[in-house]
């Protein structure tokens, strides 16, 4: 075995013209990157307030930009497949040799999923939920900077594999037996195996620190139906993923173990079977969809509420709809393979269970509705993403009541329809939905609001687009057009495949829009200021904090009395006032340790894939040296002195009271 | 507003096709896909029941509500009501309870191991995906194919299904179902085409570079005659297909052109299913086959067809 193991100078793709175009980009831009932040001298505020930093705040904004960047690189990939698709028609072979297009429809998933997606969620929920239960951090801040680290381990390794070697060409679900060394001999798999092994490490961590944070550290008076509807659904969606997430870690263990040592657990022969990697992957893969909608649907709720100025209509039906969506998503996994031969009778308690789900879902929307009944509406961004999601989300929902007929779906399974569905409600539902609180919470964590102007046209080329780039796929299902195809021979597909490619174009130039929304906000953050931190005349405690908050987020721990706590202050007049004196507030150190865990694991993680034993070694007993010193260490607390407490507490109210006035 | 003319655009199109481009699953020529574009219409149908309404007032609330129209009642503590809360949860309960005794009837009446009735004896079709073709074996005519499929109208098929390697799907549109394929198992399926004609086959698993290319003709003859005459044609014209060169066929491939063996060894798909099988010796034979046997019972409840065949075959 070679030093490097398998890896060689032949690992890196540069007969490929696209990918050594993507890693020029990727070199330049990276150099300026370097070269800026090392001209204004930005290296030492980089490691000590941002990547060593424990503070929720700051690791949800990093989270939001790793999920913001690999938006870009995921729909760099979905535009390429579109613009494949748009080419090779009627027989002609397009731009993209099936060697290059699987890996791209395979990488636009995972990365979707897992690294776009999770990170979003994770990330709004990280800023706001300790926020909104009046906590002055996580539970346990080591471990939630250590998970952020996981996460970006994980895509990091995916990304590399741009540069070395390829990435799986099985599609997202990598089913075996194609995912199996006689079938995917190359290192393409086992990137997809150790990305998602590493991240979903941290989010299975970050789900664990939540649910503790949830259970024992909300300000007193706050009951568990007092607590604000975002936290909530968040809240759901952690037991989803403490309860789903290790079946993910067990499965693809079991991928390792056929792929590295020979065993067979899904291999064709030696007894394996390739069914019960599928039926694992879904019952981790199905709860992962309720994982990243429940909390859109948790900050839609805020949103509505917030902008009629009204109480959110059925709180308790609201969150007990969350529930009984969350329990039920962990019975419908079937429905993922109606078409593997099951029985009738299987297939159909399947269908109907999913079905079942159409009816909190619906009793969601609902309560949305009368939410607005009799309040004032405004027209803000966040309003718009979630009008636009009531509507869309509502076709995706139908669309996949449809699929879960086991007879419809014998027929639709696997084609274009699929696609269109669960494009409909994870773009309708969980990013309508991120992107709204994005616009909703960026003045709370940014400190100034973003530009109205420019996150209008992002949401309407966004909806637009949507609609051109994904109804045409629903129509293609219906004309018998299945999914993962490289090019196509079928005149009546032609004319939908150009539509969708256009659709596609629409949604760049929203995403365009959203660019230009950041840098114009950034330029004109003076006028854009938010003095208050109550910029929308919020309902819920967040808003009780400055923007961006103060680092221990609330001076004094506020009791509770009503679901909606900051109105209910804001009422009894219990704001804004700065007290005489201030107890010293107990907060978290700064650590190296999860960096540093991170930069090993994924030292691991590539070594594993390339088989390069030694650094292997050196790169898992580094990780696990530098967690065990983390474990040891005392130096992991200071105390916020009263004096800096009663100056920062000053200024806020003194900026708040002038934001009032103004 | 431009949201609900883009809802219209949709549904148009929607109905558009609902009343029939062509040759996709809502034209269908085979009575499980009639069954199936029906089923589908009704369903969507009922649905839209609750969502035409939910999407109007999503935009009528939306637009009437609006901060400007200080003349409309505000309630800004308003968040209860019996009523509504009874409301809200019992619409959709109702629609789903009437889907799901469709769903329960339909499913039984589509399951696609069910042989289909009143349509006389079936013609039986042994079927293997392979990287990246489809080879159909008629056992009781004796001879195989290599994409494209042969069959006379107005008489039910019998396909057992199974892969070579990796899984794929077995999949005509135009005649309803599709069910996968996965080596060392058989998987069952029952389409009939109602009319003659060529209708396209193809993959609906994706299984590798050569996916796309898994295309073939599903062929239904006006008579049982050009059947026969079709399948003397084949026998006349074609080289056999043993086991030895079987392995050959095997090896993976490309937009494979049409091949006829005009005969075919005896047990060909048995072979192919039971191959995992191969290579163990006595005592782990003896153990495989309780493996087998415990997993065919755990699939009784899981898929009461799926494997069970294939392990009968094994323990014979």
């Amino acid at each position: 075995m070679s030093f490097l193991g398998k890896l060689s100078i032949d690992a890196i793709p540069f007969h490929e013209p696209i990918l050594v175009f993507t890693m020029g980009a990727i070199a330049i831009g990276g150099i300026a990157l370097f070269a800026l932040i090392t001209k204004y001298k930005k290296w030492g505020i980089l490691w000590t307030e941002w990547i060593t930093s424990v503070d929720h705040k700051r690791l949800g904004i990093m989270y939001i930009l790793l999920a913001l960047v690999m938006l870009f690189r995921g729909f760099s990939d979905a535009i390429m497949m579109r613009s494949q698709l748009a080419l090779a028609t009627s027989g002609a072979p397009g731009y993209l040799p099936p060697e290059h297009y699987d890996q791209i429809f395979t990488a636009h998933g995972v990365i979707m999923i897992i690294f776009m997606a999770m990170p979003f969620m994770v990330g709004l929920m990280n800023i706001i939920l300790p926020l909104q239960i009046g906590a002055r951090d996580v539970a346990f801040p080591f471990l939630n900077n250590l998970s952020f680290w996981l996460t970006a381990s994980g895509a990091i390794l995916i990304n590399m594999s741009l540069v070395f070697g390829e990435f799986a060409k099985t599609g997202w679900v990598a089913y075996p037996p194609l995912s199996e060394l006689t079938f995917s001999p190359g290192v393409g798999v086992d990137y997809y195996i150790w990305a998602l092994q590493i991240s979903g490490l941290g989010t299975l961590l970050t789900s664990v620190n939540f649910l503790v944070t949830v259970l024992k550290m909300r300000a007193p008076g706050m009951t568990l139906m007092k607590m604000p509807i975002f936290t909530w659904t968040c809240t759901w969606a952690n037991i989803l993923i403490a309860a789903s997430f290790p079946i993910l870690t067990a499965l693809l263990t079991m991928l390792t173990l056929d792929r590295y040592l020979g065993f067979h657990f899904f291999t064709n022969d030696g007894g394996g079977n390739a069914m019960m990697y599928i039926n694992l992957f879904w019952a981790w893969g199905h709860p992962e969809v309720y994982i990243l909608v429940l909390p859109a649907f948790g900050i839609f709720s805020e949103i509505i509420s917030t902008f009629t100025s009204k109480r959110l209509f059925g709180y308790t039906s609201m969150v007990y709809a969350s529930g009984a969506i969350s329990i039920l998503g962990f019975i419908v996994w079937l429905h993922h393979f109606f078409t593997m031969g099951s029985s009738a009778n299987v297939n159909s308690f399947f269908g109907m269970a999913t079905m079942v789900i159409a009816v909190p879902t619906g009793v969601k929307l609902f309560n949305w509705l009368f939410t607005i009944y009799r309040g004032r509406l405004q027209m803000t961004v966040p309003v718009m993403w979630t009008l636009g999601f009531m509507v869309t989300f509502t076709v995706g929902g139908m669309t996949g009541v449809l699929l879960a007929i086991p007879g419809a779906d014998y027929v639709l399974h696997n084609s274009l329809f699929l696609i269109a569905h669960f494009h409909n409600t994870i773009i309708g539902g969980a990013v309508f939905g991120y992107l709204a609180g994005f616009s909703f919470w960026f003045p709370k964590a940014m400190g100034f609001k973003l530009n109205e102007r420019w996150g209008k046209g992002a949401f309407w080329c966004w909806i637009v687009g949507f609609f051109f780039a994904f109804m045409p796929l629903y129509v293609l299902g219906f004309l018998g057009m299945t999914r993962r195809l490289n090019h196509t021979n079928n005149p009546d597909w032609n004319i939908w495949l150009y539509i969708a490619m256009v659709g596609a174009v629409i949604i760049m130039f929203g995403i365009i829009c959203q660019v230009i929304q950041l840098y114009v906000s950034f330029r004109d953050r003076e006028a854009l200021d938010d003095k208050t931190g109550d910029p929308w005349n919020g309902h819920t405690l967040e808003w009780a904090t400055s923007s961006p908050p103060q680092s221990y987020n609330f001076a004094e721990i506020p009791h509770i009395d009503d679901i909606d706590a900051w109105t209910d202050m804001k009422e009894k007049g219990q704001v804004y006032q700065t007290k005489a004196s201030y107890e010293p507030i107990h907060m978290p150190k700064n650590t190296t340790a999860g960096v540093f865990m991170g930069i090993t694991l994924t030292a691991f993680c590539f070594a594993m894939i390339w088989h390069i034993w030694w650094l292997a070694i050196v790169g898992l007993v580094g990780g696990i040296a530098v967690f065990i010193q983390r474990c040891y260490s005392k130096d992991v607390d200071f105390y916020v002195q009263p004096q800096e407490i009663l100056a920062t507490e000053k200024a806020h109210n003194l900026s708040a009271s002038k934001g009032i006035n103004a | 507003m431009l949201i609900r003319n883009l809802c219209n655009i949709a549904l148009a199109s929607m109905v558009l096709v609902l009343s029939g481009c062509s040759g996709g699953v809502l034209d269908p020529k085979g009575q499980i896909g009639i069954d199936e574009k029906n089923l589908i219409i009704i369903a969507t149908v009922l649905m839209l029941l609750v969502v035409i309404p939910v999407i109007v007032m999503t935009l009528y609330f939306a637009w009437k509500y609006r901060d400007t129209q200080t003349h409309e009642i505000y309630a800004p503590k308003w968040a209860h009501s019996n009523k509504i809360e009874a409301f809200v949860w019992a619409v959709p309960i109702l629609i789903v309870i009437i889907l799901g005794v469709i769903t329960w009837q339909s499913t039984h009446s589509l399951d696609p191991y069910k042989p289909i009735e009143g349509k006389g004896e079936h013609l039986t079709v042994e079927v293997v995906s392979l990287n990246w073709k489809w080879l159909f074996i008629y056992p009781e005519q004796g001879i195989a194919t290599v994409n494209e499929l042969v069959f006379p109208a107005n008489v039910p098929v019998e396909y057992k299904i199974t892969s070579e390697s990796t899984m794929n799907s077995f999949f005509i549109p135009q005649l309803g179902s599709q069910i996968y394929s996965m080596a060392g198992m058989q998987t069952k399926l029952h389409l009939i085409a109602n009319e003659p004609g060529t209708f396209k086959g193809i993959s609906a698993n994706y299984s590798g570079a050569g996916f796309s290319g898994m295309k073939f003709n599903a062929i239904a003859t006006p008579t049982q005659a050009d059947f026969d005459q079709w399948v003397s044609d084949v026998k006349a014209q074609g080289s056999s297909l043993t086991k030895a060169n079987y392995d050959q066929l095997a090896l993976a491939s490309e937009n494979n052109p049409v091949t006829y063996y005009g005969s075919v060894d005896k047990g060909l798909f048995h072979t192919i299913i039971m191959k995992y099988m191969a290579g163990m010796n006595g005592s782990r034979n003896m153990d495989k086959n309780k493996e087998m046997g415990s997993m065919k019972h755990l699939h009784h409840e899981m898929a009461e067809h799926s494997v069970s065949s294939a392990n009968s075959q094994g323990e014979e």
